[in-house]
């Protein structure tokens, strides 16, 4: 049924940007008087940042040579800090099919679709802000712990800095990243509403990918799995060395976890669209 | 004036009911169709990734590209068994003679030297001299010159002192400090029937009892004399999400003289001691520095004798030597399954508060520990039999797996015991991290938080563990102190300190001894039990 069978002409919302204005408005108020999101994108940006440090400060470089990735090694903590960014997606969800909420947001914003949007892109905007903050400061860590540790232009390790093409590829790529993890955990949580389940099978799937291929023996299964799992797909993108053994090249890697995105919003979409609230 | 009278129930003393608020929670545990689905999903994960990486590791066989980072040894090796059952490896030189009896032989150590491989590229130059830590030279009673037979024997170590060792495991030491012409060994073994007694000395003249062990079923006549080895040398280096693992082996040279012996050995001519010596290079087969290095010279009292190998354990993992699946691989889904079980055991609480249910459960049973007890119970229960249908699940259909392979792949064969406290463990592992879930979430209340204390607590340190090239002195530490310790009930063999091998993590070589790790998490889940338990005294619901 359109807006207008209902009898809420165009007078009511006037058009339809105006009316995604309104939803936009309507889940910032929504997400910013909830004390949790907060710190929840702060906690999110620390354990990253706190994380890489303690992957900087205990990697060491032998002296008969060294095989590390820097800037993969320095953004260590996006894999801890993307388990906050996908719990800060699910409560923006399952919180409000617990408190009944729901049933007030559909009521005043019946296109079902629009609040869907317009949550999905707060949450990617908050994301990718708390996520910058994170990367530059994992980076900076690096910059600054890595030479201490034997990582020296004399072994070929020249500071981290994003004026290096493939760091800058890794810096932006792992901020992209996290927003694209906040985007397929919002299409889970949409379609599955229980705060619990979404947040177990999306960390589930996240982390079931890279443990399994470490152990796999088959090399060509090995290949294909980590060219399916989101973490380990997406992940691509922070790699500055050897990158032809990897299975896919970054941007590649960061497509595989868009897609993941994107069929999880679809879904999600489809259920929150035809389903009782 | 109207009398009240005071309403009695006819119901016993409320206290006497723990077994009807067993019942009440567990009808509420089995009637929510979604727990019942989670527990089951946990099972099918934990299974399904076991037989998996069973499939997995016998495909790469057929493919023919075996070796792989995470190398599987395809084809069916044949490994030496020792004493007890263990998988060792029992390959150095060895110059001997029978000694029928009891008896005793004695000698001096002047020099061990050992020798690296080449590895580089270019020209192949001379091997170099080097310090390899564990290569052994000394005296050795055996059984017999088959490999893996049982033995005692005493040597000087590269860079461990002087040792006392016996049937493969075990290991005493002696006299600390390199061997050198300066600073000279000397070494003893008195046999008396089964029970062998190793001796050491720097002058020859003062003499200390290292350590006195019996070999079971030790033959009336032996073989005893020189041996020389060293193991070969294990690499490890890892990236970010990739490590090889190469080996090369050694080869060290010793000097000996002052041989002497007791006994009835045999005799060269006039009845004095002192037939010939036969040299035999012992499990031969493996890689040399270079095969005719190996070998024995004898010239006035004095022996130089060279040898390769080692005489320990198998170390087992991906990263080994070893045959390196074990039934801790097949286990690996656990953790997955138990991210299922902390959302099931995480919604056995909340639900409680989000739909109000926890006011009538207080007010049917007002001692509120009594029902955080109930509820641990149930949950741990009901965790602890899904876990341990997943974990006996996973590890028969993979091992049924890997023998229907057809020997392309092998595991390595735990002892009984050691197999049933890794699936029981892993039973355990879930049971308890469910209660310790509940816990947290009867602190926290909102299901949000607790799954994600749980899953940060107990799932993360173990998935930093698994991929290759996470510092491990990092892992080591979390793998410490977070509940995640649990997950060395998975264990699948003991770390040796006298074998130099990858004791990596990722290959189920925790920081913590098996229970020990287990213990972490009973202390945390008590801890979280206690706070709850005041919590949920303490405020209203």
């Amino acid at each position: 049924m359109s807006l207008r069978a209902v009898g809420l002409s165009r007078t009511r919302y006037g058009s339809r940007a105006r009316y995604g204005r309104e939803a936009l408005h309507a889940e910032w108020t929504k997400l910013r008087t909830v004390a949790s999101t907060g710190w929840l994108l702060l906690g999110a940006a620390v354990l990253t940042a706190a994380v890489s440090m303690a992957a900087d400060a205990s990697a060491t470089c032998s002296p008969g040579g060294c095989q590390a990735d820097t800037a993969k090694l320095s953004l260590t903590g996006v894999q801890a800090g993307q388990a906050i960014v996908a719990i800060i997606a699910v409560l923006a969800v399952s919180n409000e099919y617990s408190t009944g909420m729901i049933r007030i947001t559909l009521t005043a914003m019946p296109r079902r679709l629009t609040v869907l949007a317009a949550k999905a892109a707060l949450i990617t905007g908050l994301v990718l802000v708390a996520a910058a903050v994170a990367v530059l400061a994992s980076v900076l860590a690096g910059r600054l712990i890595l030479p201490g540790h034997g990582f020296t232009a004399a072994h070929g390790y020249p500071p981290l800095s994003l004026g290096n093409g493939p760091v800058l590829r890794a810096a932006c790529g792992s901020v992209l990243y996290l927003a694209l993890i906040a985007l397929f955990t919002l299409g889970v949580a949409t379609a599955v509403r229980e705060t619990a389940v979404a947040i177990g099978f999306v960390l589930g799937l996240l982390y079931v990918f890279p443990v399994v291929t470490s152990v796999i023996g088959n090399q060509h299964w090995q290949r294909h799995l980590e060219q399916i799992g989101p973490m380990t797909a997406g992940l691509d993108i922070q790699a500055t060395a050897g990158l032809k053994s990897l299975p896919l090249t970054p941007w590649e890697g960061l497509g595989v976890l868009a897609l993941w995105a994107a069929g999880a919003l679809v879904f999600g979409a489809l259920i929150f669209r035809f389903r009782d609230a | 004036m109207t009398s009240i009278t005071p309403y009695h129930t006819t119901a016993g003393n409320p206290r006497d009911g723990f077994g009807q608020l067993l019942h009440a929670e567990w009808t509420k545990f089995r009637t929510v169709r979604g727990w019942v689905i989670g527990l089951i999903i946990a099972f099918l994960i934990t299974a399904g990734l076991g037989v998996l990486i069973a499939k997995s590791a016998g495909g790469s066989c057929e493919a023919g590209n075996g070796q792989t980072q995470h190398a599987v040894a395809c084809g069916q090796p044949t490994y030496t068994v020792g004493p007890g059952g263990v998988l060792v490896q029992d390959q150095f030189y060895f110059v001997r003679q029978p000694l029928a009896g009891n008896g005793s032989i004695t000698v001096r150590v002047t020099s061990l030297i050992g020798l690296s491989p080449y590895t580089g590229p270019g020209p192949v130059p001379a091997p170099q001299r080097t310090s390899v830590p564990w290569s052994k030279a000394g005296i050795i009673i055996s059984g017999s010159t088959r490999p893996g037979s049982a033995y005692a024997a005493m040597m000087a170590t590269g860079g461990n002192g002087v040792r006392m060792q016996w049937n493969y495991t075990g290991d005493t030491p002696g006299l600390p400090g390199a061997v050198s012409a300066a600073s000279p060994r000397w070494l003893r073994l008195t046999r008396d029937g089964d029970t062998i007694t190793g001796y050491d000395s720097a002058d020859g003249a003062h003499w200390t009892p290292v350590g006195t062990v019996t070999l079971a079923g030790l033959p009336s006549t032996v073989q005893a004399g020189l041996f020389v080895t060293s193991p070969r040398q294990l690499m490890y280096s890892a990236t970010l999400g990739s490590g090889t693992m190469s080996s090369s082996p050694t080869e060290a040279t010793a000097v000996f003289d002052h041989v002497s012996r007791a006994g009835r050995w045999p005799v060269k001519g006039h009845g004095e001691v002192g037939g010939a010596w036969t040299g035999d290079d012992i499990g031969a087969g493996g890689l040399q520095v270079s095969p005719a290095s190996v070998g024995s010279h004898q010239a006035a009292g004095r022996f130089t004798v060279t040898g390769s190998g080692d005489i320990a354990p198998l170390i087992a993992g991906a990263t080994n030597d070893g045959p390196n699946i074990t039934v801790r691989d097949f286990l690996l889904g656990t953790f997955a399954g138990l991210i299922a079980v902390a959302v099931v055991a995480t919604m056995f609480m909340t639900a409680e508060y989000r739909r109000g249910l926890i006011r009538t459960t207080l007010a049917a049973s007002p001692d509120r520990s009594r029902v955080l007890a109930a509820k641990a119970i149930v949950i741990g229960s009901a965790a602890f039999v899904a876990g341990l249908a997943a974990a006996a699940g996973a590890a028969l259909i993979a091992t049924h797996i890997a023998q229907r392979s057809g020997g392309l792949f092998s595991v390595f064969p735990e002892p009984w015991p050691t197999e049933l406290r890794i699936i029981a463990g892993t039973a355990a592992l879930i049971a308890m991290a469910a209660v310790f879930t509940l816990a947290i979430a009867t602190v926290v209340r909102r299901s949000a938080t607790a799954i994600l204390i749980a899953i940060v607590a107990l799932v993360i340190p173990f998935v930093l563990s698994a991929p290759p090239g996470i510092p491990s002195s990092l892992v080591d530490w979390l793998l410490r102190i977070t509940p995640a310790a649990a997950f060395a009930l998975q264990q699948p063999a003991p770390q040796y300190y006298q074998v130099q091998a990858n004791y990596l993590a990722s290959s189920g070589y925790f920081p913590l001894a098996p229970w020990t790790g287990f213990a972490v998490l009973c202390g945390w889940t008590a801890l979280a039990l206690l706070l709850a338990a005041y919590l949920l005294r303490r405020r209203d619901a």
